[in-house]
């Protein structure tokens, strides 16, 4: 640690690259290798589309089967299975509760950042502190307060939750990405005379934008594959995608084709949302380099 | 102007600034106020649970004996600890997360290194390594049980059988190392991110000084970059480790803790006991015992490793 | 330095927030619009004046799969009755069923159950008393119920849940297989003998195992094949004081036996089989014999999921010192204390269990497809009697055969054949199957495993003893 470093950028570049030294072969390597890595390391994920296009009697052999006669009838069985409800129903639960994490969370990552006083310390780890209990142990009684407030099996609940799950989360990584933002910006609005609300509006939102997009998109991931709250305060009316997809393992016969492709389906609005986005992502978590 | 805090400056309380306007009173309210929605929500939200929970853990109640609830005091968490059960399954949760938070962290670094240069169809790799991260994981887990550990139908054992190592049961052999197989492949994608945007936003200037000083990319990286990543893979290492310690559809869905107890972590050890032994009162007093064993050792942790908590930051 | 105006014209940035933030509220009023007033999308559609919604929480198996198809058909007969799933994994369901039932949940007006929960249940007050409904309802006639099968879903005389799906355990062997091996599969095999076959038959070299046996933890997995293995050999989990037997000689021998026979002739993994993998096997032709449920018929005789179709024989679980051994196990449907719908829950609980629904299935789905072991005249019907020729009747002779009331050598003081009708069992027995597990992993020795698990027992017992039970 004895490098003092210069006066940071004031705009990461997004690609920092050094200079291209040892010539083609290099990059040639460096390309076969990566391709080879990625293909490696979504070759689950390929398998699983692949299996959900299969009989089961071909989802599982020896040797595993490449080449088999395709057919939908697993989506067709997994679509007519009542997914519409679960989709509607992870999609406001996913998208309420992001909102109001955001709308949570940057006010707090602000005040902890830009603006800190004396407890930042213990506020931060308090609120990581609230994801230490696990869900486990406190389900039932969970399950058994929200009984008391005829609140089980309503969708409310769950983006309640989800908030709370999400929001120390969030909190942590916007405030990485408000203590991105340029003092100099600050003093600038400052002596402008700028009051707080546009100080914001003008001055940190714009800076910090992608820092939103990336931990909406983090919280978007983990309310929408979240389980176990769901499956335990939930019954007809308010069961997410996940809950779902646990519907299609049966103990007695075969499901692994039918699971792949509800899993497949599940999986595709947040792996679209993922792949528009991961530009933004990485854009967005370079902003937040923890300083 | 803001330095960055690899000067070694001395250690500073975050908290006063006093060029931000006059330290004034209502001054010190408006900074609070922003922070107040958040903070009130979540006390509520999460803490009235873990007083119920605190509340039913000295009961002894179990579901299915009605009538057999009656306050027990503290006679639960003796219980918990004289439980020999318990403590191996402690024992699997720290094996399983650190194990699991270093692998991924170390993979991610690898692979946020190879996907820092350019090469043709970056941006297509960069999106078949997220992936994993984006599958539920109940899916993920049984997809790593049944299509790739198998032993007689799986594609492992399938790709090492012509090396004459196919036929490996990795599930009983090995669970622990199956389940930690099948987190770390889905976390690797979020420490990868991570790092990468680390490497980055490392400022063009300083490496090409560097360079130009003639230092080898060893040195670079050992030097720079290194301290600037720093920062991320610390925030990878605390959040993986708070949501690992919690894992549970891996070991639910591919061993269900087994053989015996070998893969069995607290949340899977405490579920048991809630949704089999429907013993509610043992396992909320376990799930008391585990959030207190986890904010000491956060405690000391984060104090002593991360510079997030030794006040050694400033904001920009 | 230039302040904040500079920043406005900062490319990008600026401009995303707006475009974002307008996505977001669109995304979020549409969806709002639909559910705001309403608990879940699950609820859209329904309701209306006069209209009850029914809740059922199912596991999902696949005559349960084929029975939501069927709704529609009883939502037509029915129109003031609207009927919502929930259909989860056999474990998830139980633990989700058991926990809003034991604490006065309403959220299910029809829970499905097994004979395992019925009498505790009943017993405990939970569930409501189906007997009256029952003899009220004309056509239902609960005397066609098999009779075992009643038994077991009877409290104090009184029906408490009415069947819906029943089985037994037998063993599957291929034919032809042994007629290559000129072997010949006894009409009542034991289980010495059932290992000599194996042994003939196993053959490491192609990948075929003599026998398929389940060894998952679980209190319901591997423990059920076991527990019929320990009751055959004379062992059992207690005895008349309820002293836990677990490392008596009887059934330290059984579960040696057990543990040996997957050790030596046994499929690969296993220690985390189940059904789902001994299915496969089988039916991909990797398997000699398999001993489980009476519906293994489904994965077998199902050219979509199995090769072997027309080569599978059945015959009744193997025995040694018993008579029979086969297990009983129904998914039942019943109506929670808490219901508030108790009438249109006994409506359509009537339909789903009923004879004219037998009928219904088979149209319209199959007559394979009917769901077995509830109903002496399903075993009448011609069509079926044709289409499950080859396991009607080994499966009907096995769900005859198992008695719940008796199922041990030596008389006992609790029911239930491959599980301990008590309610701790869920969680002793998933313990005790967790060191079996390991045995038969190799991890452990077959003695320690069940000397743990023998503690494990004993402590239950403990309980037992002196009270009233």
């Amino acid at each position: 640690m004895s490098t003092s470093t210069v006066a940071p950028p004031a705009a990461p570049t997004s690609t920092s690259e050094p200079t291209p030294r040892k010539g083609s072969g290099r990059k040639v390597i460096l390309a076969v290798v990566a391709w080879l890595v990625g293909i490696v390391f979504v070759f689950p994920v390929f398998w699983m589309v692949l299996t959900a296009f299969k009989q089961e009697a071909d989802a599982y052999t020896s040797p595993p089967k490449l080449f088999f006669a395709p057919t939908l009838e697993q989506f067709k069985e997994v679509l007519g299975s009542g997914a519409g409800p679960a989709l509607l129903n992870s999609l406001f639960a996913t998208v309420v509760s992001t909102v109001l994490v955001l709308l949570l969370a940057i006010p707090a990552a602000f005040a902890v950042s830009l603006r800190p006083v004396g407890k930042t310390r213990d506020v931060l780890f308090f609120f990581i502190s609230t994801k230490m209990l696990p869900v486990v142990a406190a389900i039932v009684p969970i399950y058994v307060v929200v009984n008391e407030i005829h609140m089980v099996d309503n969708i409310w609940t769950l983006v309640v939750l989800y908030t709370a799950m999400n929001l120390p989360i969030a909190i942590w990584m916007m405030r990485s990405f408000f203590l991105e933002v340029p003092g100099a910006l600050l003093e600038a609005a400052s002596i402008d005379g700028a009051s707080l609300a546009r100080t914001m509006r003008e001055v940190v939102l714009p800076v910090v934008s992608p820092g939103i997009a990336a931990t909406a998109l983090i919280c978007v991931i983990f309310a929408w594959n979240e389980f176990f709250i769901a499956v335990n305060l939930t019954a007809a009316q308010a069961g997410t995608v996940p809950v779902f997809l646990v519907g299609f393992i049966t103990s007695e016969g075969l499901y692994f084709a039918k699971l792949c492709a509800a899993a497949t389906l599940a999986a595709l609005p947040v792996v679209i949302a993922g792949w528009v986005a991961q530009n933004k992502l990485v854009q967005g978590l370079s902003f937040g380099a923890v300083k | 102007m803001t330095t960055t805090i690899e000067a070694a400056t001395a250690p500073k309380r975050a908290a006063k600034r006093p060029e931000h306007g006059p330290g004034s009173r209502a001054d010190g309210w408006s900074r609070r106020i922003p922070l107040l929605p958040a903070l009130v929500f979540t006390f509520i939200v999460t803490q009235l649970p873990f007083v119920v929970t605190i509340y039913y853990s000295l009961q002894s109640w179990n579901l299915v004996r009605p009538g057999s609830r009656h306050f027990v005091g503290l006679s639960n968490y003796a219980q918990v600890f004289t439980d020999s059960q318990f403590r191996q399954v402690m024992l699997n949760t720290v094996v399983l997360t650190v194990g699991a938070v270093l692998i991924s962290v170390a993979l991610g670094l690898l692979l946020a290194l190879m996907l820092n240069r350019a090469f043709p169809g970056r941006g297509v790799v960069r999106t078949m390594l997220i992936t994993p991260f984006l599958i539920t994981p109940v899916a993920a887990a049984l997809l790593w049980k049944t299509t790739l550990l198998d032993p007689t139908y799986g594609l492992v054992n399938f790709v090492l059988s012509p090396f004459g190592a196919g036929k490996t049961d990795w599930i009983s052999s090995f669970p622990l190392t199956a389940v930690m197989m099948a987190i770390v492949w889905q976390w690797t994608p979020f420490m990868m991110l991570l790092i990468l945007a680390g490497l980055q936003s490392q400022p063009a200037d300083v490496l090409e000084a560097a360079a130009v000083d003639g230092a080898s990319t060893l040195g670079i990286f050992r030097e720079v970059t290194i301290p600037h990543l720093r920062r991320f893979i610390e925030l990878g290492i605390v959040l993986g480790t708070i949501y690992l310690i919690n894992v549970f559809d891996q070991i639910y869905m591919m061993t269900q803790g087994g053989p015996g107890i070998a893969s069995a972590n607290l949340p899977f050890y405490i579920y048991q006991r809630a949704f089999l032994g429907f013993d509610i009162g043992q396992s909320a007093a376990m799930g008391v015992v585990v959030a207190i064993l986890t904010t000491i050792v956060a405690t000391f942790a984060l104090r002593l490793i991360f510079r997030t908590f030794s006040g050694k930051e400033e904001a920009a | 330095m230039a302040p904040a105006r500079k920043l406005i014209t900062q490319p990008g940035w600026a401009r995303k927030p707006r475009r974002w933030h307008a996505f977001l509220t669109a995304l979020l009023v549409l969806p709002a619009l639909a559910l705001t007033g309403c608990a879940g999308a699950g609820a859209l559609g329904g309701g209306g004046a006069g209209v009850q919604t029914v809740t059922v929480a199912i596991v999902s198996n696949a005559q349960m799969k084929d029975a939501i198809d069927l709704v529609p058909e009883f939502e037509k007969t029915h129109p003031g009755i609207r009927m919502r799933f929930v259909s989860l994994s056999e474990n998830q369901a139980r633990a989700k069923i058991t926990a809003s039932v034991a604490t006065g949940g309403t959220e299910f007006d029809v829970v499905m159950i097994s004979n395992y929960e019925t009498p505790q249940w009943a017993s405990f007050g939970w569930l409501t008393d189906l007997q009256p409904y029952a003899d009220a309802t004309p056509g239902y006639d609960p005397q066609d119920i098999l009779p075992k099968v009643r038994e077991a879903l009877s409290y104090q005389g009184h029906l408490y849940s009415v069947p819906f799906y029943g089985e037994s355990s037998f063993l599957a062997y291929r034919k032809d297989l042994f007629e290559q091996a000129g072997l010949t599969m006894p009409a009542h095999p034991t289980w010495t003998q059932v290992r000599d076959f194996a042994a003939k038959l196993d053959n490491k070299q192609t990948g075929l195992a003599g026998i398929c046996l389940r060894g998952l933890p679980g209190w319901g997995e591997v423990m059920a094949p076991l527990d019929t293995v320990i009751n055959t050999f004379g062992g059992s989990w207690y005895n008349m004081n309820w002293d836990a037997q677990l490392n008596s000689p009887e059934t330290t021998q059984a579960v040696e036996f057990y543990v040996n026979l997957l050790r030596d002739y046994g499929e690969p993994g296993p220690a985390v089989s189940s059904f789902g993998e001994c299915a496969t096997l089988f039916g991909q032709g990797n398997v000699a014999m398999w001993y489980d449920a009476t519906s293994v018929v489904f994965a077998l005789e199902d050219p979509s999921q199995s090769k072997v179709v027309g080569k599978v024989g059945y015959v009744p679980a193997p025995v040694e010192k018993t008579q029979h051994s086969g297990w009983l196990y129904t998914w039942s449907l019943a109506i929670p204390k808490t219901s508030e719908h108790k009438d249109a829950a006994w409506q359509f609980m009537s339909w789903m269990t009923s004879k004219d629904y037998m009928h219904l299935v088979g149209k319209e789905k199959g007559w394979a497809h009917l769901p077995p072991g509830s109903r002496t005249s399903t075993y009448e019907i011609p069509e079926y009697r044709q289409a499950a020729a080859p396991y009607l009747q080994p499966t009907l002779d096995a769900m005859n055969n198992a008695d719940q009331e008796h199922p041990t050598l030596n008389p006992v003081p609790y029911t239930g054949i491959q599980f301990v009708s008590i309610p701790e069992f869920q969680d002793v027995g998933t313990r005790v199957s967790q060191q079996i597990s390991a045995a038969i992993a190799g991890h452990s020795s077959v003695a320690d495993a069940l000397k743990e698990s023998q503690k494990y027992a004993q402590t239950v017992g403990d309980t037992y003893k002196g009270a009233a039970k």
